[in-house]
Order: C-alpha cells, then sequence, then structure tokens
C-alpha cells in the first residue's frame, strides 16, 4: 500500500457560526491523499472544494476534525520556524487568477517572493536565472519578467500564478482550477508539465477542478463533493466506470463532449437529494463497495448498490 | 437575416513599456439576429480584448482603436462618446465577464448589484426590482436566494460570483449578450443548466450571443457558428459543423487534437501545441504559427497567408488551401472527426489577400 502524506480526518469548516446564514462549506469529510499521487476532487459549484483546499492549508482554522502532514498534526500549535517550513512544503494554485496576484508587483517578484522568504536563491544573477526557467517551464519568456500583472491574459496569469507555486519546490500542491481560465491547448501544457514534475520530483497533488475529461486524464484517485460532503470516492477509471451516487451519475451525464451531433442528443439525468428518503435515525456514511471504492449511502442503499455493481 | 453587428478590419492596440500590443490585428465578423456565435482561441489570441472593444470598455489609454469599424444595428459604435456608450452598455449589449471577483463590486452586496440594473434600464419600482433580483439568482441555480441577496461577493464561492455575474447581464434583457468565459467556474450539471437558460432566453427574446470559451463541448453544445483566433486574428469561421467535422487551419486542427477524450490512458501525453504564443508587440512576419506548425511550408514564414472561402459559411486564413500548396494530413485525432459536408465548394476560393 502506498503511503500516506496526508489524513483528512472528520474536517469541518463552517461559516457564520450561530448566525441565520450560517454554511457548513465542509461538513465531517474524511479522506487520505497517498504520496506521488495526484486526487480530483469534482462537485457542484459551492459544495466546499475550495474550503476543503484552503482549510487542509490552513487559511482557515478548521471548526473541527484533524489533517495530519506525514503524521504530523498541521492545525497543531507549531513555531514560526516550523510554520516556514510546513508552508514551503504545501503550496496553493488558486482559483481566481485575477485575485491572486499582487498587481503593484512586477511578474519576477511575483514569482520570486517564495524564493526569497525562505532563501533559495545564491544572488541576484541566480534569482532571475530561477525566474527565467520558471517562466519557461509555464510556457511564458523571459520579455515577460518585468511586465505586471494586469498586462496579461487570464491564462497568462494563471501560469504566473504556477510558476510562483513551483519556485519554493513544494511536496504537495493543491491546485485549486489551475487550468480552468486555459485555453485548452495550453491546458494540455500544463498538465503535461505538473505530470512531468510529478514524475520527477514526486511532487502529490489535490487537484480541484470542473473539466471531467481533464480530471480523469490526470487524477489516480477522484473524490466527489456534494453540499460539504464527500459523496463518492474511487480510482478514476472506476468512477466512470462504475458510478454508483445517484449525484456523480448526474454528473457523468452532463459532460459536454467536442461533437456538435452528439451534444444536439444529449440526455443529461437530473439529480434530486431529497429522492434519498433518509430516515431520522438512518446512519449515512462512506461505505466501501469494492476495494477502494466509497460510497456516501445508507445501510440499504448499500445492499441495493452492491446488488447494481459491475465488475 | 438580420445583421446585428458588422465588425470591419478592426484593429486594436495597447501602449505597453516597451512597444505596442497589437491585440486585435484586422477583424472582421457579421453576427445575425438570434444566433450564437462561439469565440475559440488560445490564451492571450485577443478573445476578450476584441469583445471587450464591441462595448468599448478596454481601457483607453493605454487601448486604442486604430483602425476598422464596429457597426452595431447599423451605426458605428468607434466614433460613439462615452456618454453615448452608457445608454448602450447594459441595456442593448451586456456582458459577463471572465473575471467575477474584480467586476463584481466587493463592497455591495449582490442583490443590490442586480437590483442597481433593474432601476436604471428597466424601469421598475424598488420593490418589484427586489423580486425580480431574487427570481434571476434563482434562475441561475442558487439556492435560497432571498438569503443570498444580503451577501457580499467574497461570502459566494468562486461559481456563485459567476452565477451572480449572469443574473447580472441578463437582468435587462439585452438585443446583444457578449459572454466571456461564463461557465469556466461551474461545474458541469450547473454548467448545463446555464447554458440552458441562455438557450431559452435567446429563443423568446431573439438575442444574439457572443460566446467565448476555450471549453470545445461546451462550443459544441451552444454555437450556431465558430470563429478561432490565433495571435490577434480569426484564423478560421465557419458553421459549428464545418468548424468540428471538416477545420482546414492547423491551429484549428492543434485545439481538436489537444483535448483529452474520457477513454485517453494516463500514458498517453496529451499533444500540446508547441511552443509559445507569439510576441504581439512584434508580431512575426508571414503567418504568425508558421513558427509553431510542423505543417508550415516556405512561403508562411515571409508572406501572410490569404482568406480563402470552402463553403458558403466557411472560411480559412491558411496557405495550406492555395492550389499550389502540398497536400498534408492533419493529425490522426482529427482524421477521426472528418466528414465530408455537402456544402463545401469543389474548390477552395481566394476571397482577400494577406496584408
Ligand atoms: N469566506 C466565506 N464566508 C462565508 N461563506 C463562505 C466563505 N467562503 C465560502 N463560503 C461558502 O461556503 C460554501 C463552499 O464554498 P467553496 O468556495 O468551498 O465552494 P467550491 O466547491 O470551491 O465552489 P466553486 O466550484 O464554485 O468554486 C459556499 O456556500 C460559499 O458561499
Ligand atoms: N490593458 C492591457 N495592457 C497591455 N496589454 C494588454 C492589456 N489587455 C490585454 N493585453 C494584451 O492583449 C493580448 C490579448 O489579450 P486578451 O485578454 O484579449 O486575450 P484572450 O484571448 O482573452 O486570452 P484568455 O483566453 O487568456 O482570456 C494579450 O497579449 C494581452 O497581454
Ligand atoms: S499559412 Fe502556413 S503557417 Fe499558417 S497555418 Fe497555414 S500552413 Fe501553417
Ligand atoms: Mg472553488
Ligand atoms: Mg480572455
Amino acid at each position: 500500500m502506498a503511503e500516506k502524506l496526508l489524513e483528512i480526518k472528520h474536517l469541518k469548516q463552517y461559516f457564520n457560526i450561530g448566525r441565520p446564514n450560517q454554511v457548513k462549506a465542509v461538513d465531517d469529510v474524511t479522506f487520505d491523499i497517498y504520496k506521488g499521487e495526484t486526487l480530483g476532487l469534482v462537485g457542484e459549484s459551492g459544495c466546499g472544494k475550495s474550503t476543503t483546499g484552503r482549510t487542509i492549508i490552513r487559511l482557515y482554522d478548521a471548526t473541527g476534525g484533524q489533517v495530519l502532514f506525514n503524521g504530523e498534526d498541521v492545525h497543531g500549535k507549531k513555531s514560526k520556524s516550523e510554520l516556514k517550513k510546513f508552508n514551503r512544503k504545501m503550496q496553493m494554485i488558486f482559483q481566481d487568477p485575477y485575485a491572486s496576484l499582487n498587481p503593484r508587483m512586477t511578474v519576477a517578484d511575483i514569482i520570486a517572493e517564495g524564493i526569497d522568504i525562505h532563501g533559495l536563491a545564491k544572488g541576484k544573477k541566480n534569482r532571475m536565472e530561477r525566474v527565467y526557467q520558471l517562466l519557461e517551464t509555464v510556457g511564458l519568456n523571459k520579455e515577460h519578467a518585468n511586465r505586471y500583472p494586469h498586462e496579461f491574459s487570464g491564462g497568462q496569469r494563471q501560469r504566473i500564478g504556477i510558476a510562483r507555486a513551483l519556485a519554493v519546490e513544494p511536496e504537495f500542491i493543491i491546485a485549486d482550477e489551475p487550468i480552468s481560465a486555459l485555453d485548452v491547448s495550453i491546458q494540455a501544457q500544463v498538465v503535461n508539465l505538473m505530470k512531468k514534475l510529478q514524475r520527477e520530483k514526486g511532487l502529490t497533488y489535490l487537484f480541484i477542478a470542473h473539466d471531467l475529461s481533464m480530471v480523469k486524464y490526470i487524477s489516480d484517485r477522484i473524490g466527489v463533493m456534494y453540499f460539504g460532503k464527500m459523496v463518492e470516492l474511487a480510482p478514476a477509471d472506476e468512477l466512470y466506470k462504475n458510478a454508483m451516487h445517484p449525484y456523480t451519475k448526474s454528473l457523468l451525464s452532463a459532460i459536454p463532449l467536442p461533437d456538435p451531433e452528439s451534444e444536439r442528443t444529449r440526455r443529461r439525468i437530473l439529480y434530486d437529494p431529497a429522492a434519498h428518503h433518509y430516515e431520522e435515525n438512518e446512519k449515512v456514511e462512506m461505505r466501501e463497495l469494492a476495494p477502494g471504492h466509497l460510497v456516501f449511502c445508507s445501510e440499504k442503499e448499500f445492499e441495493q448498490y452492491k446488488t447494481q455493481y459491475k465488475k | 437575416m438580420d445583421k446585428i453587428l458588422e465588425v470591419k478590419d478592426l484593429k486594436v492596440s495597447f501602449q505597453v513599456y516597451g512597444g505596442e500590443v497589437q491585440a486585435v490585428r484586422g477583424v472582421s465578423f457579421d453576427l445575425f439576429k438570434g444566433e450564437t456565435l462561439a469565440v475559440v482561441g488560445e490564451s492571450g489570441s485577443g478573445k476578450s480584448v476584441l469583445n471587450q472593444t464591441v462595448m468599448k470598455l478596454i481601457p483607453m489609454p493605454p487601448g486604442k482603436i486604430t483602425g476598422g469599424q464596429i457597426l452595431f444595428h447599423g451605426e458605428d459604435i468607434v466614433k460613439k462618446t462615452d456618454k453615448e456608450m452608457e445608454k448602450i452598455r447594459g441595456k442593448e449589449i451586456s456582458m459577463i465577464f471572465q473575471d467575477p471577483m474584480t467586476s463584481l463590486n466587493p463592497t455591495m452586496k449582490v442583490g443590490h448589484q442586480i437590483t442597481e440594473v433593474l432601476l436604471k434600464h428597466q424601469n421598475m419600482s424598488s420593490h418589484q426590482a427586489k423580486e425580480r433580483a431574487v427570481e434571476l439568482l434563482r434562475l441561475v441555480g442558487i439556492p435560497m436566494p432571498e438569503k443570498r441577496i444580503n451577501q457580499y461577493p467574497h461570502e459566494f464561492s468562486g461559481g456563485m460570483r459567476q452565477r451572480a455575474m449572469i443574473a447580472i447581464a441578463l437582468a435587462a434583457n439585452p438585443s446583444l449578450l457578449i459572454a466571456d468565459e461564463p461557465t469556466t467556474a461551474l461545474d458541469v450539471t450547473i454548467q448545463a443548466q446555464i447554458l440552458e437558460l441562455m438557450k431559452d432566453l435567446q429563443k423568446k427574446m431573439d438575442t444574439s450571443i457572443i460566446f467565448i470559451t476555450h471549453d470545445l463541448g461546451v462550443v459544441a453544445n451552444v454555437a450556431d457558428r465558430v470563429a478561432v483566433m490565433y495571435a490577434g486574428q480569426i484564423v478560421e469561421i465557419g458553421t459549428v459543423d464545418e468548424i468540428f467535422y471538416d477545420p482546414r487551419h492547423p491551429y484549428t486542427w492543434g485545439l481538436l487534437a489537444s483535448m483529452p477524450s474520457l477513454d485517453s490512458s494516463h500514458e498517453e501525453e496529451l499533444t500540446a501545441i508547441p511552443g509559445t504564443p507569439p510576441d504581439l508587440t512584434h508580431p512575426p512576419k508571414g503567418d504568425a504559427f508558421a513558427a509553431r506548425n510542423k505543417y508550415a511550408l516556405a512561403i508562411d514564414f515571409e508572406e501572410e497567408p490569404p482568406l480563402f472561402q470552402v463553403s458558403e459559411t466557411h472560411f480559412a486564413k491558411t496557405w495550406l488551401l492555395h492550389p499550389d500548396a502540398p497536400k498534408v494530413e492533419p493529425p490522426e485525432a482529427v482524421k477521426r472527426r472528418m466528414r465530408k459536408l455537402s456544402s463545401t465548394f469543389e474548390k477552395p476560393i481566394l476571397v482577400k489577400e494577406g496584408n
């Protein structure tokens, strides 16, 4: 069995606690992430994917639960130097390339910020060499180093964000829709690049995205979230072949395909959360349907799923 | 069919440190009433600038329209003053922006941002406007809209912000809707819902839509016609079937080949288009795509290709359609989707020489 890099246990993140607009953005979610794998995270917009990522990386204090990184509690108290070390190991690439880059810094300074904080460059020349190399790695060029973020297109900005995350040579990267803002040809470049970096440096990814064909392509395993809960978790191929949770099925039926004819005849499966008819005291939890394939369901549903399950 | 928009040889530049970025380099196209034109193309190819220019929303300076015309209902927008544009924007032409966070006002409640548009353009009482705002948020799939109208944008998830933007854009029932990556932050089920909503609206109001996206699945779903942009130019334009089943430009081939399909294996590399986009402060001589195009001919590095017409509705700007060009085979992934379409001319016709 692969080694666990992260263990997320009963993670909860509530907003506006005690007020009428309380949101249970992440509501008791448990999963592991193995060293060197890519775990894809998909689900309805607003279901808590970004919040899960942000809480793991400690941008928010968790309302409840635990996050262990190499067996150490991320949310436990830590000294300043420990925190710094920790911050370098986990990096995040953000969903919104516009809001996440400081408009008053040049691209070179944005990318080199982490290099400076962690003292990773030997002298000015080496610092710029690294910046140039990172720019090239993400498909930009040297001339871009002295420009400002507003001079770039959405996709170009996202690549700057990726270069920034890579600059400190992290072990674990949370990529929150890193390619949503990119056109397909550049998406392919970035995804090939992320895979290559993973092979070479043993990186581990949590990859949040909406493009299911891309998620399937890049992920070893995929988790599906709905309304703050993880509803299904399985190896990538298995999830596409044997989706069990009705929300997953609905999601898969909505993937638009690059073929006008099949789009004209598309039939979507709709998901109605009320259709589960869970009773008051029924225990609804993650149950293992096949090795590594977990579904959030009741005992009754579990029996049903087992009979439906195809090998 | 009525033309609602005619763009003629439009050129847009930005003054930057070290020169002038030629973001749009001579673009021409028409848009008909009630149709959806999808615009696809590489990041940085000028899709957003082109469409923001149609609304005169590019910052001037550093931006500048250096040539061409934009006829909206026959009237040239290029000449209009800011004040005249104010009246058109939000009422006749609405835009959904690519970056919801910078175009929503962070200090104003979401509901208020919608009612503002309604009050300005729709002659509603504030009570009616509030009800309509709730209804619009419900239409774009935001749960509990009565509560959500009282929240600020930062309390919304990425996709919810985008849906709020869509609600604002639809509020005024525009005759032209420009949607810049409106569904990229949405999951596929909500995306499907929004696309259905837009099509519905289009059917009822005969709205014309320009839909910018890089998701070719979405293009196949919504578009009547597709324009493919590269380095500030439209390099191919045609009906959705023509672009997906009979693409002629090597860049379009590259786009279609770089998508993973649901049955791609993990081991296979995606076929990314090699190299980086050209620097538009110094657009290369000849065809801007030549350096990255394995099909490039000697002439491509010297002379800009002419525009050829392959059917009544299908145009492509590539030397490969020239009668003297060698015959080349598109990549495997593209060949698999090729079909013979009945509308195709026997031979491509040269319609415009390169500049
Ligand atoms: N800072 C915050 N304050 C209050 N509520 C928040 C905050 N951040 C997120 N939320 C709420 O938490 C829920 C989950 O949001 P999150 O951003 O994690 O969703 P997501 O799955 O990433 O969605 P998307 O795919 O649209 O990005 C949403 O209901 C959102 O409104
Ligand atoms: N305000 C500006 N100042 C300088 N250059 C700009 C400005 N806005 C855009 N550009 C440049 O114009 C070109 C076209 O940008 P545009 O935003 O239209 O690309 P796009 O096709 O929409 O890309 P994406 O798919 O990434 O959104 C890019 O090279 C960009 O760097
Ligand atoms: S004109 Fe030449 S370089 Fe341009 S797309 Fe056609 S073959 Fe390629
Ligand atoms: Mg998110
Ligand atoms: Mg854009």
